[in-house]
Parts: structure tokens; sequence; C-alpha cells
């Protein structure tokens, strides 16, 4: 379970990023977050891995965001970054698979074989031995994807999985994603994406939590969404 | 492909030698290490006019490269940059050093010019030592060896996040060229004017990125320390073969193997 109780993370003392955020997600759970762009919801995926500094309380399966606490909490946290390209900086897709598994204590080969595993599920397994800046945007998204369930987290956090990918491969995101049963928190202004794969949304708002509930409730208001700077998805439009 | 991205290409086409399948590459990492390391030091010992004696150093490099099925002139193309600037390091000396030593024919050589060569062969046989390592060796595993070998975490992780790093800073060169040369067309090279919002740019945007790959790292368990590349252990026959030609480096150190052979030929 994740708690924000009170969260406010303000950048180098400018206006706050995010205002006194309080809600709690249960296990199991895929939340989607949306709001525009500088709603803040990149930010509060850092302050949830600790990346960032806050003020507050967070907990995740009531250990507490705090530095001594951070190699569990981030043990339990899955972050599928914006841009696969700064997520990825092994030589070959391998290499970035065992990094984080090796970092936390198991051998290189039981590494191997979880990331044969996980390429395995995700019908990838051709990527394994092919170098990160010689496959495409689409590819590396996946292998990202790949680099951080090989770390068996409790809670994934996707931020914009869908950016850079082709229809064919959103839809085998959204299998992939659905497929997983771990807790997710998928970050997006793919309003269609959220809506296949999350049973309820967090709408964030310049900071502000505007709306938490149901997916299907809030991403058919369109006065809500609009009055944050969004739209209807797209299925809902006309 | 603007020059930034060959030359992402060209360095990420360095680091693919290194994943070949030759003996040498097979080599444990720190006895290639300690053979390299040995050779280099050995090299840039011999005197400034030990001209014959030096060049019988050019065998180790020319034959591990044929070992390690990696063609001499790869090195060359590689390190096209930096070989005039090694070989520049004794230009001088023809200017200092006008003591003849022998001549050749009608030929008067001076000391400088002896020194000079063997400044030249010093440095480019270091060079394709510390490449053929580089081609045959991941930088993880010398990272791995370098911190076997007690070498402090923080400059060993630093090489090897500046090794990763380069990259990042040559595409972020490489999408800034393209944008300023879809910009403007005919135009030769980044103006003058541009340099200084270019740069800045271009650290700013290096930064960030870097910061982005570190958050990654830290994510994924990295507390300073690289724990996922440990040396392969090494067989006996790696380490045996590395003493053989670390006492075959001493020799040609000691002995002037090049006088000896032209002398059992003169006879």
């Amino acid at each position: 379970m994740i708690v924000f109780e009170n969260v406010t993370v303000a950048y180098d003392r400018g206006a706050p990023a995010l205002h006194s955020l309080d809600f709690e997600i249960k296990d199991g759970a895929a939340v989607g977050i949306i709001g525009a762009n500088g709603a803040g919801k990149t930010t509060l995926f850092k302050a949830l891995t600790g990346l960032l500094p806050f003020e507050g309380r967070i907990t995740v399966n009531s250990v507490e965001v705090a530095k001594k606490n951070l190699p569990g909490i981030r043990k339990m946290l899955g972050y599928v970054m914006q841009n696969s390209d700064n997520q990825m900086f092994m030589p070959k897709v391998s290499d970035d698979m065992i990094f984080g598994p090796v970092n936390y204590g198991m051998s290189r080969e039981e590494a191997g074989k979880r990331a044969d595993e996980v390429l395995g599920k995700l019908n990838i397994s051709y990527l394994r031995d092919r170098y990160n800046h010689k496959i495409s945007g689409g590819e590396k998204r996946l292998a990202a994807i790949a680099t951080v369930l090989a770390m068996e987290p409790e809670i994934l956090l996707f931020d914009e999985p869908s950016s850079a990918l082709d229809p064919k491969n959103r839809r085998m995101l959204i299998n992939i994603l659905n497929s997983l049963g771990e807790t997710k928190l998928i970050a997006s202004h793919d309003l269609d994406l959220v809506l296949d794969t999350c049973r309820e949304v967090m709408l964030l708002n310049e900071g502000r939590l505007c709306a938490f509930g149901s997916a299907k409730e809030i991403l058919t208001d369109k006065a809500l969404l609009e009055a944050n700077g969004l739209e209807l998805p797209l299925r809902y439009q006309n | 492909m603007n020059k930034a991205e060959k030359a992402s290409r060209e360095l990420a086409g360095a680091e693919n030698l290194a994943h070949g399948d030759s003996f040498i590459h097979r080599m444990s990492p720190l006895s290639k290490l300690a053979v390299t390391v040995t050779y280099i030091a050995v090299t840039v010992s011999f005197g400034k006019y030990d001209f014959s004696a030096l060049a019988v150093m050019a065998l180790f490099p020319v034959i591990a490269y044929q070992l390690a099925l990696i063609p001499v002139f790869t090195c060359f193309r590689k390190l096209r940059m930096i070989l005039p600037l090694v070989c520049a390091v004794g230009l001088f000396n023809p200017v200092f050093d006008r003591e003849i030593l022998f001549t050749v024919g009608s030929l008067r050589i001076s000391g400088g010019v002896v020194s000079m060569i063997t400044l030249m062969m010093k440095g480019v046989f270091s060079l394709m030592a510390s490449f053929l390592l580089a081609a045959t060796t991941k930088i993880e595993d010398i990272c791995a060896s370098l911190r076997k070998l007690h070498i402090p975490k923080m400059l060993v992780s630093l090489l090897l996040l500046t090794f990763r790093y380069i990259s990042v800073m040559l595409d972020e060169v490489s999408v800034m060229s393209c944008a300023y040369s879809l910009r403007s067309p005919g135009s030769r090279g980044v103006a003058v004017g541009a340099w200084g919002s270019f740069l800045g740019q271009l650290i700013l945007r290096s930064s960030d990125r870097a910061n982005e790959l570190y958050e990654s790292m830290v994510l994924r368990g990295f507390n300073g320390e690289f724990e996922y590349t440990r040396p392969q252990s090494g067989g006996a026959v790696s380490w045996l073969i590395s003493a053989a030609v670390i006492a075959l480096i001493f020799t040609a150190r000691f002995f002037n193997l090049t006088e000896a052979l032209g002398s059992l030929i003169g006879r």
C-alpha cells in the first residue's frame, strides 16, 4: 500500500510542484495519474522513489520513504522512466537487465535466468543480445520495462509508457500492463490507454489532487477534464 | 549523419570489439591488465637513444592483434586523432640535441632525431597496447579488475561513468547539430556567434540526461560501486601465458634482442 500524507514538493524553494497530497493506493490497484503538462505526475513518482526531497510523509508497504530506508523502498518500486534513452545505459539489453538484480545481491547467472524469463514473458527474447543504441524507440521502451520487471518489484510506476510507440506496440503494451498483477501507477496523457489499463484515476492540476476515483467516471466527466486542461479520451469524442 | 553521430557510432563500434570471441578476448581481464601495464611501463623505461632495443617491443602488439583477430589498421583508424599528438611530443628534440650519434652512408643522424623517433615509438606502442586492452576487454571488466587491485572505488566508478557519459554527450551534440543545421542551410558547422549558447545548452542538456541516467542507476540499487561485473576467475592457462609474456617483455628490456639477432645474422 502506498500512503501520501500531506506531501508537498518544491523545486529549489520555488512554488510547490505538489501541494499537500493525501491519498492511499491499495495493493494490487491499477491507478492512472492524469493531468496537463506540468501537473506534477513525474514529480509525484520522483518523490515516491526518494529522488526528490519532500515535506509530509510517504509510506510504501508501511515503510517510510526516508534516506535510511531508500534501498529497501527502491527494491519494492520499479520505475519505468518517460525517456527510455535515459534509462538504458549499458551496451546491451541483457547487461541492463541484470544490472538491478546483481546490485541487490543476486548472482549473474541467476540474474541472467531471470532476464530470460522476463524477456520471454514480454515476447522480446530476440532483444536479449541486441545493443541498446541499435534498437528502435518502441523496442527500447519494451526493453526498459523488461529491465524494471527483472527486479521483480512489488509496485510498478510507468511514466508516459505509450510515448514513442506505434499503434501495434501500444496495443502490445496495453496487453502487457494488463497481464501484470503488481500494483501499478501509470502516469499518462494517453487517456485511452489509462481507460484500458486502470480501474482508478487520480487527476492532478498544478500539483493539486483534483479528483481520485473510478476511471470510467472521471474519464467521462467532460466538464471536470476540461476544467483541468484535458479532453475526453478519443473514444468518447463524438 | 553528422560528425557527432559518427563519433558516437565509432565509440559504440570500438566497444563492440570487446565483445569478440578470440583467444585474447577469453583471457582473464586482470591478467590482460597486468600484461598491458607491464608492457607500457617497460616500454617507456627505455633510454632515449635505445632505438634498436625498443624496436623489438613492436612484436607484442603486432602478434597480439593477430591473436585477437583485430586488424592493426583498426587501431590506427580509431586513434587517428590522438596519434599525431603522440608523435608531436618529441618534435623539437632534433633542434635541441644536435650531437651526431652515427652516420648512415653520408647521412649524419643526430641524437635529437633518434630520441624523437624513440619517443614516437614509445607513444605509439603504448597506445597500441592500451587500445588492444580496450578492444578485447569490456570496460566493466577492466574496472572490476582495477577494483581487484584495490584502486579506490570512486576512481574506478569515475572512469566507468566518464566512459558511459561520453556517448550521452555525443548524442546531445548530434541532436543539437542536427537541429542547428536544419535551420541554417548551407552553413558549415556552428557559427562562432552561436558557440556560447550552443555550448551552454549542451552542458545543461547533457547534465540533465546524465542526472536522469544516474537516477535510473540509483533506482536499481547502484550505491557508488558497480557490483555487476565480477572479473572471470581467469584460468591458470591465462595467467601462465601472461606470466610468460611478462617474462619476455622484461627479457626484451634487459637484453638487446635486436642487436643479438643482428649479430647472429652477421655471423
